[in-house]
Parts: structure tokens; C-alpha cells; sequence
């Protein structure tokens, strides 16, 4: 295997005369490329990259990367509903949203990602699953590993260890997949439980399945075995070097524009306002002196924003004033924990300063925060 | 003219229910008298349905996800229409024509089919279907409205609006480099254009000045301080200034802000400053720093400073009071729990350390970094936000040096802290030292507090950090 880094290139000159930019000589029919970073905003922002402006037509790409703990969700899925956000903030892990579609998936260093990148008619993903199931074979031929019809990779018949997602463009597409080879399944399956009750949308659900990992049947794969295997399978398909290309995400000389584009990952109104209309309606249960009042709360969330919100308070439980003021703060604001408890401790100065209107204040606030 | 135009369409409409006739929006923004001749010569249009492609890989349905347009929007080829899902692929659905979008078939959630109409699409008809042929360029001065131009064998994308900012300001397509999918050239391209040109116009910048020319180096430095000393000629033509005025909801830790200032507005606000000389506090603390460090805990001023914030409201609890909406009563409160302003990424947020008053300076350091890290995570809760008493506000480590702050109701008193600078003082000998030198801005209420109490206070908490060893002496 041998392992190239790209410094000097005439090809960018080449991206600003032509429509899309040819990386390297077309000579060949394939590139294999690998990240040298590990943050899923920066290689999500190559895929975007290479989608808008590689043209490959004489030359389809194998992207291969790994992130740090990251949950990535699909396109068009509601991450309160796939994963649990308040785990995720304490243990620091990234969530990301893709712009491929599909559902859920926990990436950590344990796990390796693989973009096929064609034009938009050679978009043929059972032939890019084969190509991995047929790598993996020739590696350990012991290996119990088919593809499922629902573009999935199992082990040993019953365990998922690879997910497909896809992205079409007018002129080119990708498809990309994991594979698990040795991450964490207790973080995995604690963070992809979402606590959330009462959520109500179209966004589309993961579908959860058991996992494994490859590590298990064999001990002795690594997952740089795995990412040089499938490299090399790729490479005799496409009948090219067995070269692996290492690209650097923040290099804005290679690939101009790629800082905006990590940039615009990292948004929250992409991760969270790309939410499509979701609604809650649930019940808090507050202790509060020696009873346990059940407040029934239903809110309307649209971009990630509160559209409308209603909280069924017990009579004079707080002032109405007060009421109707925290009605008013929520509406238009983001279904996030920090801003809420910004907005509700700022209107906390300017109420009535007595403990007992405090403490329901901040047990109510508590409870509201819970739901984000 | 414009007119009698109208009413002739409108009477060819209830003949001919085919075709509906239009004026092209775009072109009635402007009162350019020429242009509007022009398009309402071709203003009939011809509505065309655009089908869903074959997605590949034999799938016939999808479902609408996302619609990146609505019915009115004009569309050139190649824009985004919509985003469609099938079986954990997502599609963009781009535009075959350019026209105006008359309906969209599909709301979101919808079954989508292949072959089936997605949108329709009116269309100029004399243009016609919009065809992949290259247009040859035309010169920027022309009014034409081409869809295309061609640049060395390429063509130039962008859209009618884009198109008309580049010709209103004179600036061939050709020149500018598009950073759009497909090299399509987006408005910011022109603005990055524009900002280029106007530079050319700016005098070089003080930069250029310091390279040295007594440096033993050839005629080449020289030459490029000449290049940079020379102005270019000012060109005559009128830069235009495209930008817009951008409107929308204040929301988030800025509606916190309006709630929490607007408030602030009842209270009678008189401000109090003085300078402090800490040159005595910075060696203390430089001898701190690195004991502070081997348990873990990074040692700023802050703690110093609230500290004997609390030794001077032990002295005047007044300013550690509140007072209710009537004004009929004071409550002085026993814990001091003293607010520091934070800086995040979202906006100003100010969370608080409890019972200063039984603190020691580490123990205040330790839940400053507890507070700081929580607070640039986003993740400070309700207890750590309620509850303050009094505050200090330290924009000083950004910048400034006397301020005036804004009291956070229901406190009556804060203080803003200047940056340190080493100014000359003269010593009690009539000598001149380096003095470290940090102002302090204090704003309080004047419904309950005066001025002497104030001051009094200022200075007592003043003598506590020009002096820390007398600290000691009042340490609880």
C-alpha cells in the first residue's frame, strides 16, 4: 500500500477553467482517497465537496474516513427522536446531520466510513456493498458476511455491521456505508436511545437493529486492515494502482471552499432547524411540596423553533401575568436547553421576588428543560 | 404603453385559457422604461410540466421531503426544486427550464412518481424549452437578458438576479469566478468582485511602510514597497452598493437581554469610578498562579476581586439588598451570591457564585472554572443563572477602561473592571514607578443608595486589593 500526500498539484488551475474540477490526470478510472482528520463536520464537508464539484465522468472516487465520537443522523430525521441529546452533551459527543438520507448511525474511531462516489447513472450500491462483502472475504475467507436487500451488511446472518445511505444529484452521486469493525456498543446503544416521549413527526425513523462488531468474530482485524482491504478490492475492479491518496479536510488550497462548508455542517440551524415539523405533547410530573402535579405541555416545533406552546398549569399556580410572558418568550425561540433557560431565568428577575413563586419558577423550568 | 399592454393580455386570457399571460416580475422592479418595452413585447408564457426523472435502480415513488421553492419563485436551469427521499437515498431535484413556478404538485410527506408531473413551470415562449446549446457572450453593456454566457468554452451560470447586479455595476460574468454548484456564480461572488475592485482604490496599507531599506537585500524588496506606495488612479465610474437590509426576530439570549434591560430602565442608575493600583495583587497572584495550578484549578483576578467585593458588602449590606416593585421595602440579603458577566458564543449570560461570603479565594477560582467551562458548552442550568445578588462584570479582559454598566434587576448595584495597564504614578516619595493600573466603574440605585455609600464601599474594597495583606486581617 502505498500512501501519497498532495502538496504541489496543477490541477487548480484546472477547477477554475473547467465546470468541474479533475483532481489528478484522468488516466485512470478510479481515486482512492482518505482523510487524514477525524471530525465527522470536516469529512462530511469532502463529500459535500466532491459532490458539487468533481466531475466523474472519467474517474469514480473511494473516499475512506473515520471520526472521533460522533452520531450522525439522516437528512430528513428529528435527532430528539434518534438519539439521546442530553447524553450526548455531557459525554461531548458531535451530533451531525448528513445530507444523504437514511437513518441513525454512532460513529467512533472503531468504525470505518466508505464513499462511493459515481456519476449519477454508474449509482449502484448493491454492486459497492458486493465489492466490501467480497473484500472482506478475501481478507478472513472464515467471515459469515452477506448483503441484505435492504442494502444492509450482516454477520453471522443476524447482526448488522454495515448501514447504506445515498445522496443523487442532477450529475453525480454517492453512496456511503459503515462498517463496524471495534466501536464502542455500550456508548452506541446508550446514546442512540432517545428519552424523548411524546414526539410526533414525519421525519424518518431509524430502523434499530442488533450490531456487532467484526472485532468480535476476530480479534485480529484492525480497522486499518479492513480500510486497506476494501482499498484494494476497489483498486482490482477499477483496474488501478492500489494507491491511497491522504487529503487534508482543512486544506482550503485543495479544495477551495471547504472551510465554508464544514462551517455550514456545524450550524445549528442545519443539525437542529433542518428538523422537519415535529410536535410534543407530554406530561410533566412535578414534585412539588408533597404532591405531584401532571402538567400536560404541547408545543409545536417548526425549523427547530417553538411555533406554539401550551402548558396546562393549575389555576393561579403562577401569576398570569407570568404565564402569559412565558408563553410569549418561548414562541420563536430554538427547542434548546441553553436558550430556554436563558429566556426563563432572565424573566425570572423581572417577576415578583418571593421564594415560594422561585421555586415553582425553577421546578418548572427544570421540567421544560427536560423536554429538549 | 405598459398599461394598454395589460389589458390587452388580460382579454386574450378568457379567449385562449392555454396560455396565461404575464409580465415578467423582475422586470417591473425597475422603472427602466426600455427593458419594460422590451419584455412585454414576449410577456405570454407557456406552461410546461416538468416530470420526476427516473431515479435509477428501478425505484418508481418517492416521497417529497423539502421544497427549496413555492409557486411565484422564477427558477433558472439547474436550481434546486426539491429534495425527495427513496429508500435511505436522498435526491435534489434540479430545474430543467428557467420560468416561473405555477404549481407545485406534491406537499411535503407526499408519494411522489416517477414520470408524473412535479411542478409546473411557465416558461418565456420566446425562448422557448430551454435548451443545453452554448450562447455566445455578450457585451456587459447589453440589456439582454441571456440566460447564458459563454466563458472560454463554458457556460456562466447564474441567475437573472445575479445577472443584473453584475450588469448594473459594469462587471463582465466572465471576469468574476463563481463559487456555486457547477461554478455558478452567486451574489457573493459579485460582492467579493466588487469589494476587490473598491480595494484598488483604498491607499496601501501602513504595512507596506515598515520594510526596512537599509536591509542589505537586492532592488527586489524595494520594488514591491514602490508597487505598494503607488495609488492606483481612483476609477471614475460609481460603485454601487449592493447590500440589502437584512430583518429578522430577536430571539434567543438577545429576547433574554431585552427582558432583563427594559427593566433595568426603572431603576435610577448613578455611576461611581475610580482607578485601582494592583501592582501589589499582580505579584500576589503570579506566586498563586502555579499552587492554584497543582490542584487543578487555573487562578484569574476574578476571585481576588470578588472576594473583597464580599469583605466590603459585609461593611454596607445595602448594596447586597433588593428592593420590592412598590418601593415600600428593602430586603437585605445574607448570602452573597456575586454574578460574573460571561462572554459565550450565543450572547451575554451571567451565572453566579453562591455564598462568596463563607468562600475562600480558591474556593471561588474552583467554581469560576466549574461556571466558564459549563457556560462555553452551553450547558449552565437554572440554579447557577438565579439568585445573584450583586455582580462584577470584568470587560476588562476584552478591552476598555471605564464603563457603565447596567444593574440586573433584582440587584441595585454592579461594578464594570477596566483592563490592567502599567501606567507612571508617583510613589508617597514623589518618585515615578510602574504602577498596574486597572479602572473600575460602579453603577448603583438611587432610590436606596447614595453616593457616600458608594464611595465608602469602593474604597474599602479598593484598600482590600491595593493591599491584600490587609485582607488577611477581615477574612472570613
Amino acid at each position: 500500500m502505498v500512501l501519497q500526500s498532495l502538496k504541489n498539484c496543477v490541477w487548480l488551475s484546472c477547477i477554475l477553467r473547467t465546470p468541474k474540477a479533475c483532481f489528478w490526470s484522468a488516466a485512470s478510472g478510479g481515486l482512492i482517497i482518505q482523510s487524514v482528520s477525524n471530525d465527522v463536520y470536516q469529512n462530511l464537508a469532502v463529500e459535500d465537496w466532491i459532490h458539487d464539484h468533481m466531475d466523474l465522468e472519467k474517474q469514480q472516487i473511494l473516499f475512506l474516513w473515520r471520526n472521533s465520537p460522533a452520531v450522525v443522523i439522516g437528512r430528513h430525521q428529528n435527532p430528539w427522536q434518534e438519539c439521546n441529546l442530553r447524553l450526548l452533551r455531557q459525554k461531548n459527543i458531535k451530533l451531525a446531520r448528513r445530507r444523504s438520507g437514511g437513518g441513525t448511525v454512532y460513529h467512533d474511531l472503531g468504525n470505518i466510513n466508505l464513499t462511493f462516489f459515481t456519476t449519477r447513472k454508474k449509482y449502484e450500491r448493491l454492486e459497492n456493498l458486493k465489492l466490501i462483502v467480497k473484500a472482506l472475504k478475501a481478507l478472513r475467507p472464515q467471515l459469515e458476511v452477506h448483503v441484505t436487500d435492504r442494502f444492509d451488511i450482516l454477520l453471522d446472518r443476524q447482526y448488522k455491521i454495515s448501514g447504506t445511505a445515498a445522496k443523487l444529484g442532477r450529475t453525480s452521486a454517492y453512496h456511503h456505508c459503515t462498517l463496524l469493525c471495534n466501536a464502542d456498543k455500550f456508548v452506541l446503544s446508550s446514546v442512540l436511545k432517545s428519552p424523548y416521549k411524546g414526539l410526533k413527526s414525519n421525519a424518518t425513523p431509524s430502523v434499530p437493529a442488533l450490531v456487532k462488531n467484526l472485532f468480535e468474530d476476530d480479534p485480529s482485524l484492525t480497522s486499518e486492515m479492513l480500510l486497506d482491504a476494501i482499498a484494494k478490492e476497489y483498486a482490482v475492479q477499477h483496474k488501478i494502482n492500489h494507491h491511497i491518496t491522504l487529503i487534508n479536510p482543512a486544506d482550503e488550497t485543495l479544495l477551495p471552499g471547504i472551510s465554508d462548508k464544514t462551517k455550514e455542517l456545524q450550524t445549528w440551524e442545519w443539525v437542529y432547524g433542518k428538523t422537519p415539523k415535529f410536535s410534543v405533547s407530554t406530561c410533566l410530573n412535578m414534585a412539588y411540596k408533597d404532591s405531584v402535579l401532571d402538567v400536560k405541555v404541547n408545543m409545536d416545533v417548526k425549523h427547530g423553533r417553538i411555533e406554539a406552546c401550551n402548558i396546562d398549569l393549575p389555576e393561579q399556580w403562577l401569576p398570569p401575568g407570568l404565564y402569559s410572558e412565558l408563553v410569549k418568550s418561548l414562541t420563536g425561540s430554538k427547542f434548546c436547553p441553553n436558550e430556554t433557560t436563558t429566556l426563563l431565568t432572565a424573566l425570572l428577575r423581572v417577576c415578583p421576588q418571593d421564594n415560594e413563586l422561585h421555586s415553582r419558577w425553577s421546578l418548572l423550568c427544570e421540567n421544560m428543560i427536560r423536554l429538549m | 404603453v405598459c398599461i394598454h399592454r395589460v389589458r390587452s393580455c388580460s382579454s386574450i386570457r378568457f379567449i385562449k385559457s392555454k396560455y396565461v399571460c404575464v409580465f415578467d416580475k423582475s422586470a417591473l422592479k425597475f422603472s427602466h422604461q426600455q427593458r419594460l418595452f422590451r419584455t412585454s413585447a414576449v410577456s405570454c408564457g407557456q406552461i410546461v410540466q416538468f416530470k420526476l426523472s427516473d431515479i435509477g435502480e428501478g425505484i418508481t415513488e418517492v416521497t417529497v421531503k423539502e421544497w427549496y421553492i413555492k409557486e411565484g419563485d422564477s427558477v433558472s436551469q439547474f436550481d434546486s426544486i426539491c429534495e425527495v427521499q427513496s429508500d435511505k437515498a436522498s435526491v435534489t431535484i434540479t430545474s430543467r427550464y428557467d420560468g416561473i413556478i405555477r404549481k407545485l404538485h406534491y406537499s411535503i410527506d407526499d408519494i411522489a412518481f416517477v414520470g408524473k408531473p412535479l411542478v409546473d413551470i411557465e416558461i418565456d415562449a420566446s425562448k422557448g424549452v430551454a435548451s443545453e446549446e452554448d450562447v455566445v457572450e455578450t457585451p456587459p453593456m447589453s440589456h439582454d437578458e441571456h440566460t447564458h454566457q459563454e466563458i472560454k468554452g463554458h457556460k456562466t451560470l447564474a441567475t437573472p438576479a445575479v445577472r443584473r447586479l453584475a450588469m448594473e455595476n459594469n462587471i463582465k460574468l466572465s471576469e468574476v469566478v463563481g463559487t456555486g454548484k457547477d461554478n455558478r456564480i452567486l451574489k457573493e461572488d459579485i460582492l467579493n468582485y466588487l469589494a476587490k475592485q473598491t480595494g484598488a482604490i483604498l491607499p496601501p496599507s501602513p504595512k507596506a511602510e515598515i520594510v526596512p531599506p537599509q536591509r542589505k537585500a537586492e532592488a527586489v524588496p524595494a520594488a514591491p514597497k514602490d508597487k505598494a506606495r503607488k495609488v492606483p488612479v481612483p476609477v471614475s465610474r460609481p460603485i454601487a452598493f449592493a447590500g440589502k437590509d437584512k430583518t429578522e426576530p430577536v430571539t434567543g439570549f438577545q429576547k433574554a437581554m431585552v427582558k432583563t434591560m427594559s427593566a433595568a430602565l426603572k431603576i435610577p442608575h448613578f455611576g461611581y469610578s475610580d482607578e485601582i493600583d494592583l501592582t501589589q495583587l499582580v505579584q500576589l497572584r503570579e506566586e498563586l498562579k502555579p499552587l492554584a495550578e497543582i490542584r487543578g484549578v487555573k487562578l484569574s483576578f476574578m476571585p481576588f476581586f470578588m472576594k473583597a467585593a464580599s469583605l466590603g458588602l459585609l461593611q454596607y449590606p445595602i448594596l447586597n439588598a433588593s428592593l420590592d416593585e412598590n418601593c415600600q421595602n428593602i430586603t437585605y440579603k445574607a448570602s452573597h451570591n456575586i454574578g460574573v458577566a460571561m462572554d459565550t458564543e450565543q450572547g451575554l449570560i451571567v451565572p453566579n457564585v453562591k455564598n462568596v461570603q463563607v468562600c475562600s479565594v480558591f474556593d471561588i477560582a474552583v467554581e469560576l472554572n466549574r461556571l466558564q467551562s459549563l457556560g462555553s458548552a452551553g450547558q449552565l442550568g437554572t440554579s447557577d443563572l438565579t439568585g445573584g445578588t450583586f455582580t462584577l462584570s470584568n470587560i476588562g479582559t476584552i478591552g476598555g477602561t471605564y464603563a457603565k454598566p447596567v444593574i440586573l434587576p433584582p440587584e441595585v448595584a454592579i461594578g464594570a473592571l477596566g483592563k490592567i495597564q502599567v501606567l507612571p504614578r508617583f510613589n508617597s516619595k514623589g518618585e515615578v514607578f510602574k504602577a498596574q493600573i486597572m479602572n473600575v466603574s460602579w453603577s448603583a440605585d438611587h432610590r436606596i443608595i447614595d453616593g457616600a455609600t458608594m464611595a465608602r464601599f469602593s474604597n474599602l474594597w479598593k484598600s482590600y486589593l491595593e493591599n491584600p495583606a490587609s485582607m488577611l486581617l477581615d477574612l472570613k
